[in-house]
């Protein structure tokens, strides 16, 4: 099973303050037990809102906003995705996490096996259906 | 949190802390089994006083401590026992001495501790499937009944196997330490043989109606990554992970939504795993950063590579493919090996090509009933349109493969085939 686990940002993260060393090498720390144990599949740091930027979509329209946003506990500062037998295992691993004051974590299961079929709309079957005949066609002149 | 909330997080801690207490414990009392049962004690202890303790801040620390408390509590015992019968009370002090400061494990010794246990539980003393049960027991935290499950034995043929190979590991004297010089790659061998086999038996089961039972891929996976952080300058144990990371990629994409096998150049390749697909990639170029003799396992890896760099099948790279092919027969003679450069052959050089070198496999008594060679063949000789001689290979093929599913997917292509006239 996969799960993303969703650092939410705070006011220090949002201005771009580095973390205090000694909380920047017990992260260190953590990260090496989540890859030494090989849970670890990816881990990433946001850099603040105030460098990115929003899309909205309407009808054709594209609406650019930029950042900086305001409702800085919604906003995602960071990410693992991280491979547990369970729940519960992924938060044994997360309670080890070096955070504090109150900072939040969310955990999100990653859908596995997601069943596409239903949802495959009729032309892309027809594209692979193409595709297959190609490589066979090809196969044949050879 | 409830009884039954707390029950399942020390389920949860014993997974990840398992192995690394079975190891610290084995290197005080120097027995897997021994030390397997003093850290099932301190689960048992565990769950008798966390429901109401509360689960400690540390619970690594506080299962090792107690398993290690009675660890050396249990090899004094039979120290002092051997002392009354042994002239020599200074030696009884000394191994006092060294249990004792055996409490207090620093980092490379957790490290060493692992590694122990690893290649132990691997030893090539054990039979495979014997190898295989202890590792995912001792190293994979799995229960005797998850290990039944996984390879659809019942739990008692399981149960039985696993004492049978602790005794035996107990009574053939193996010593309890880690492979030095050239032992080290003999024994190295052993090990990735055993996490290969447990992926295998997770990514396409051979017998039973299912292709696929996952869980054990992501314990082979997370087992090979482990060895990986144990072993950083062993080019085979990157390649072996890159090869599960890859072929791991796939599995979204391996079957339809009934369940029928999908073969690999008619994959949806937007269902395959591209984190997957990266960290497989990483793992290679550290395999091949490593060793520029590349040894079977990152040859493997790098064949798989090729198929997972094409975006689409026409841009497979085949001539590369056939390339590894030619120093993976080099390395590792095998008329598997061989059947499958076959294929890429027809691949990269057409059908008729390909059938040559399948053909000069037909004497091959290791594949006499292996039942990809007439697959492979039949698929050929239709593509050379010679239907009758392909339709009966595909006939032949179902008759020998035991997985369902197989046998259904080469009926069907024996009945594809048209009639002639």
């Amino acid at each position: 099973m996969r799960f993303m686990a969703i650092v939410k940002e705070d006011q220090a993260s949002e201005a771009g303050t580095p973390p205090p060393p000694e909380l920047f090498e017990a992260m260190t720390t953590f990260n090496e037990e989540l890859v030494k144990a090989g849970v670890m599949l990816a881990g990433e740091g946001l850099l603040p809102s105030s460098q990115g930027l929003r899309i909205k979509y309407d009808g054709a329209d594209r609406t650019i906003i930029d950042g900086p946003f305001a409702e800085t506990k919604e906003l995602i500062a960071g990410f693992w995705i991280l491979q547990a037998k369970s729940r519960d295992e992924v938060i044994e691993w997360m309670k080890r996490a070096p955070f504090d004051g109150g900072t939040e974590i969310e955990i999100r299961q990653i859908a596995e096996f997601e069943d596409f079929g239903d949802a495959l709309p009729e032309s892309v079957i027809e594209r692979e259906t193409q595709m297959r005949a190609t490589l066979e066609e090809r196969a044949r002149q050879q | 949190m409830t009884a039954s909330d707390t029950h399942r997080a020390i389920e949860a801690v014993w997974r990840i802390e398992s192995a690394r207490l079975i190891a610290g414990v084995a290197r005080v009392v120097r027995d897997v089994g021994v030390a397997e049962e003093l850290a099932h004690d301190a689960l048992v202890a565990a769950l008798e006083q966390w429901p109401a303790s509360g689960i400690p801040r540390n619970p690594g620390a506080w299962l090792m401590t107690t398993a290690k408390r009675r660890a050396v509590d249990l090899v004094r015992r039979n120290v002092r026992l051997e002392a009354r019968q042994d002239a020599l009370g200074r030696d009884f002090i000394e191994r006092q001495d060294a249990t004792t400061a055996d409490f207090d494990a620093v980092e490379e010794d957790v490290s060493d501790d692992l590694l122990r246990l690893v290649f132990t539980a691997c030893h090539p003393v054990l039979s495979a499937d014997a190898r295989v049960a202890l590792t995912l027991r001792l190293l994979g935290g799995l229960t005797t009944a998850e290990i039944a499950r996984a390879f659809l034995a019942p739990e008692s043929t399981i149960a039985q196997r696993i004492v049978r190979a602790k005794r035996t590991l107990a009574e053939s004297g193996v010593p309890y330490e880690v492979p030095t010089g050239d032992d080290l790659h003999a024994r190295l061998g052993s090990v990735l043989e055993v996490i290969y086999l447990v992926f295998n038996e997770g990514y396409a089961a051979t017998s039973g109606e299912d292709w696929m039972r996952t869980g054990l891929c992501e314990d082979a996976l997370r087992l090979g990554r482990i060895l990986a952080g144990l072993m950083p300058r062993e080019a085979e144990v990157h390649g072996l992970v890159a090869l599960m990371e890859i072929q791991a990629s796939r599995m979204r994409a391996r079957t339809t939504r009934s369940g029928e096998p999908v073969l690999l150049l008619d994959q949806n390749r937007a269902r395959w795993d591209h984190l997957l697909i990266q960290r497989g990639l990483a793992a290679l170029a550290r395999a091949e950063a490593l060793d520029a003799e590349r040894g079977p396992y990152t040859l493997q890896a790098a064949i798989a590579a090729c198929h997972a760099r094409a975006r689409t099948a026409e841009e497979t790279d085949w001539a590369r493919i056939v390339a590894t092919y030619d120093e993976l027969a080099r390395r590792m003679p095998s008329p598997v090996v061989a059947l499958n450069r076959a294929v890429a052959v027809s691949m990269a050089e057409g059908p008729a090509a390909g059938l040559r070198e399948a053909d000069a496999l037909l004497d091959e008594p290791a594949l006499g009933t292996y039942h990809l060679l007439p697959s492979v063949r039949g698929d050929l000789l239709a593509k050379l349109g010679r239907s009758e001689e392909a339709r009966a290979e595909f006939t032949r093929a179902a008759a020998m493969t035991r997985n369902a599913r197989e046998r259904d997917l080469l009926l069907a292509r024996a009945s594809d085939i048209p009639p002639p006239g």
